[in-house]
């Protein structure tokens, strides 16, 4: 059997398919797997601040169910996962990443993790993240942030920073996040993962801690992106509990693809490097015969701004449920992120405001829908860049709120209007840090989305990896 | 100066729908222990999701249809913000533009709009803390909104009446008062004649809340009046405020003014999706729309021709009408069906329809005298009242009744009265020629 209890950066299985096979042809066994993947838990979190909860119990009595019968024939047996601590799991703290959750232990679980674990996932415990998901940098969270394991003095990004760490230290094959203005596409971009943020309808928000009730959706995280359209198939679909969410049909693969560039995302304030790298991705593309197309999507200056009308707005709706009365802590107890967006959205709703702030801002928002709608008429899809810059340092955007705000520049529309958007990792910035970019798709496009995301990946030669 | 009341309504009822409006708990919380019906959806908890209830939105337009409102071709729900403690997600899941049902027409008094909404739980007060029951929590609730068109307490309380009888027999809601399956608001100013009707309204309104039946209710408004009468009357205008009504007192007592009300911050729930109503579901509605009340008394006066005062007490309570129609089709007494039923409560001691039919047939064919006998007292009557019989021929015929009384006196009531009448004058007609 491998030895698997030293696995290191280069033995350790980053797909799917490569665990499976290994299990399948007993190399190793589900409880190795766990006993590997606990040992470098154990021996890097505490100093890259990861997992907020570790479930070395749930982890160890799924592996055991699954070398007693042995057959691994799920679409997720043996694959370790881990959640953003805002999915709520049964009997397991779940903090938000917020002290004013610091003991919650939830009643019942989210339907994406029931999803996950009835494909056959081991849990490894819950990640770390932005407080409430407030943030592009990890470093909202009440427990402290999260490093980058591809160099700690960088932020991993946000607010999904754990759910993107994990992956990036192997501790952990597959991980949920959540996407409300980038939150999981800029983080798998900044730690060299695969991140998608599906239509809104998809895949049920249930036992997700919501922040913006008309923009949130479910993240995922993996190495590869056959990764990632095994965990959208396990994902999506009603589950009759969010209404919003529609069964999925999964459509016709197409064989050419037009994909388009909107002038408008190439503007000051662009890294240079992000600027070269995908004039690098848009070149590849071209030579593997995909058309690019100039588009203009001309709302899009406004997307910030909207984003934080409608955005806090939904937050301050939202939290209110935690008055102090239920869930054990006071309402001092939330961080000065949440509490500044609790008082930007109760003013941006207040009567007399109502009109000139949040209906407006609903009525750009249409706008910018249709930008997209034109959009499609003449692309499959769209290539853009997800961060205006790499990872920046831990602390360099913290005392600038609005500067942290425009994180979201090429990423909030895509949540305003609802479509999906896969990110995806291509090469390291001269600091050695990963960047990446992100194909922007018509509603439920999310298979085509795959589809082109495999063909980059197959002509750049792209090889998953972990940073420790 | 002579003052008019002008009042308004909201009247909240909670429809008899299998679950709650937005989780899969039972609608039904009456008399449950605390917290046993109670889930994460409707305990508001993180994560948790609202799906809306179609029956509760069927129920909800079926009234408006009733109503004649106008039904909105695309509703959605908005959050309505405040804080209380038995308001576990510190909104409520209500309606605010394009409600379910718009306009409409009750009595000639004008609806502005028919809503659905959530309910709260409920605060239990003990000595040492208040207490929260969430079973209450969550459960659909249709909101009628009138004008502000109501003159007078009969008027208010006419409406309502009908209201609940309505929802009744739509099997909307038992409107149980008791059981707060109905629950009253009333908005109430006083104006002067030029502001009745339509020329505008006072600037002040005072909302009575939490009054749970039709009495306390009129109570309260009849007080209302008194005191703002009495403010107006030494030139005060009275403040706009919501009063409570304390029945041991008689009196209305303030529990909130304009300063402390609510921005309730309304914003679409973006979690449900706007609600399409096509044609297919308002076709459905009305096909299955039963007899309003209104309807089957006009019907009632018309096919059976019994007194208005049976026809509203039996149209009053749809299973007795509906039991009435039973025993009609058996029997066309229909007087005396409505009699046993209405004054004798017959209707209680034969469960069944057929035996009250049974019944009668006995009381109508078991009693009476044969046609002998019958003609046999008939005879012994008029050789005992020759003058009686003198009159009769000399065309005095309203004494007939009198010989009747005595022939039915001495068969000691068995006698059939239309065998009666037929055989006395066929023998007064005879012995004349
Ligand atoms: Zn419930």
């Amino acid at each position: 059997m491998q030895d698997l209890r030293f696995m290191t950066n280069n033995n350790i299985p980053l797909t799917i398919k490569e665990t499976q096979e290994g299990l399948k042809a007993k190399k190793f066994l589900a409880v190795e797997l766990v006993d590997a993947y606990l040992e470098r838990i154990k021996k890097f979190n505490p100093e890259y601040n990861i997992f907020l909860t570790i479930t070395e119990e749930e982890a160890y009595k799924k592996a055991r169910e699954l070398d007693k019968v042995g057959l691994y024939d799920k679409p997720l047996s043996g694959v370790t996962a881990s959640y953003k601590d805002i999915f709520l799991t049964k009997n397991i703290r779940t903090t938000a990443a917020s002290k004013i959750l610091d003991n919650y232990i939830p009643a019942y679980s989210a339907t994406s993790v029931k999803k996950i674990e009835d494909a056959g996932a081991i849990p490894l415990g819950k990640l770390n993240c932005d407080a409430f998901a407030h943030g592009a940098s990890g470093e909202n969270s009440d427990y402290g942030s999260t490093k980058n394991p591809w160099n700690k003095e960088f932020v991993p990004g946000g607010s999904s920073s754990g759910s993107a760490a994990a992956l990036a230290a192997g501790m952990s094959l597959v991980s949920l996040g959540s996407d409300t203005g980038g939150s999981t596409r800029q983080p798998a971009n900044f730690c060299n993962l695969v991140g998608l943020k599906p239509t809104r309808g998809v895949i049920s928000r249930y036992g997700v801690i919501a922040m913006s009730s008309s923009i949130d959706t479910v993240g995922t995280f993996t190495h590869t992106v056959d990764d990632m359209e095994i965990m959208f198939d396990v994902l999506k679909g009603e589950d009759g509990f969010d209404g919003i969410v529609k069964n999925f049909e999964k459509p016709q693969i197409k064989e050419e693809f037009k994909l388009g560039i909107a002038k408008e995302f190439f503007k000051e304030g662009l890294d240079r490097e992000v600027e070269e790298m995908i004039e690098g991705v848009r070149k590849t593309f071209e030579s593997i015969n995909i058309e690019i197309v100039d588009i203009s999507l001309p709302h899009t200056k406004y997307a910030v701004p909207i984003y934080y009308i409608i955005q806090p707005a939904e937050v301050s709706s939202n939290l209110g449920r935690f008055d102090g009365i239920r869930y054990g802590n006071n309402r001092d107890r939330f961080g000065s992120e949440a509490k500044r967006r609790i008082m930007l959205g109760s003013y941006v709703l207040s009567s007399g405001y109502y009109d000139a702030y949040f209906d407006k801002a609903q009525r750009v928002r249409t706008k910018l829908i249709e930008d997209f709608n034109l959009a499609f008429e003449k692309v499959d899809a769209i290539l853009s860049p997800v961060s205006p810059t790499p990872p920046f340092k831990l602390g360099e955007n913290t005392n600038d709120p609005l500067k942290m705000y425009l994180e979201d520049v090429y990423t909030a529309s895509i949540n305003l209007v609802g479509v999906p958007s896969l990110a995806l990792p291509t090469m390291f910035s001269e600091g050695g840090l990963p960047i990446g970019f992100q194909l922007i798709g018509p509603n439920f496009s999310e298979h085509n989305l795959f589809e082109l995301g495999r063909r980059y990946h197959q002509e750049i030669n792209y090889k998953p990896k972990i940073a420790l | 100066m002579k003052y008019t009341p002008i009042i308004g309504l909201e009247v909240h009822i909670e429809p008899n729908t299998k679950s709650k409006m937005f989780c899969g708990c039972s609608q039904d919380h009456f008399g449950k222990k605390p917290n046993t019906n109670t889930c994460p959806i409707c305990l508001g908890l993180p994560g948790a999701l609202p799906y809306a209830n179609k029956e509760a939105i069927k129920k909800t337009i079926l009234l408006g249809l009733a109503l004649g409102s106008e039904i909105s071709k695309s509703s959605r729900f908005y959050r309505k913000h405040y804080f209380y403690p038995d308001l576990p997600k510190s909104y409520q899941t209500s309606q605010k533009e394009n409600p379910f049902c718009i306009g409409g027409e009750l009595l000639g008094k004008k609806i502005n709009h028919i809503h659905l909404e959530e309910d709260a739980g409920k605060l239990i007060h003990a000595d040492d803390g208040s207490l929260i029951d969430f079973n209450r929590s969550g459960c659909a609730l249709i909101e009628l909104v009138t004008e502000p068109v109501f003159h007078s307490i009969d008027e208010v309380l006419k409406f309502l009446k009908e209201l609940q009888l309505i929802a009744r027999y739509l099997d909307i809601s038992s409107c149980d008062m008791e059981k707060g399956t109905m629950r009253l608001e009333a908005n109430v100013s006083l104006g002067t004649r030029q502001q009745v009707p339509g020329n505008g309204l006072p600037d002040y309104k005072v909302e009575l809340k939490n009054i749970n039946s039709f009495r306390f209710l009129e109570k309260a408004i009849e007080v209302e009046i008194r005191r703002q009468e009495l403010e107006l009357s030494k030139g005060r205008e009275p403040i706009q405020e919501t009063r409570g009504y304390d029945e041991a007192k008689k009196t209305t007592f303030s529990q909130r003014s304009k300063e402390e009300a609510h921005d309730y911050r309304y914003f679409p729930e973006a979690d449900l999706p706007p609600v399409v109503i096509d044609r297919s579901i308002i076709l459905d509605l009305r096909s299955k729309m039963v007899e309003l009340p209104q309807q089957k008394r006009e019907r009632f006066e018309e096919q059976y021709k019994i007194s208005k005062e049976f026809i509203e007490i039996l149209v009053s309570d749809k299973k007795r009408a509906d039991y009435f129609e039973e025993v009609a089709k058996l029997d066309s007494n229909y007087k005396t069906i409505a009699d046993l039923i209405v004054n004798k409560r017959f209707d209680q001691k034969y469960p069944e329809p057929a035996g009250l039919a049974r019944e009668i047939y006995n009381l109508s064919h078991m009693q009476y005298a044969t046609d002998t006998e019958t003609a046999e007292i008939i005879s012994k009557v008029i050789a005992g009242n020759t003058d009686i019989v003198t009159k009769y021929n000399n065309g005095q015929t309203q004494v007939l009744g009198f010989l009747i009384g005595q022939v039915q006196k001495l068969l000691k009531g068995t006698g059939n009265p239309k065998l009666i009448s037929r055989l006395l004058i066929e023998k007064l007609e005879n012995d004349q020629k």
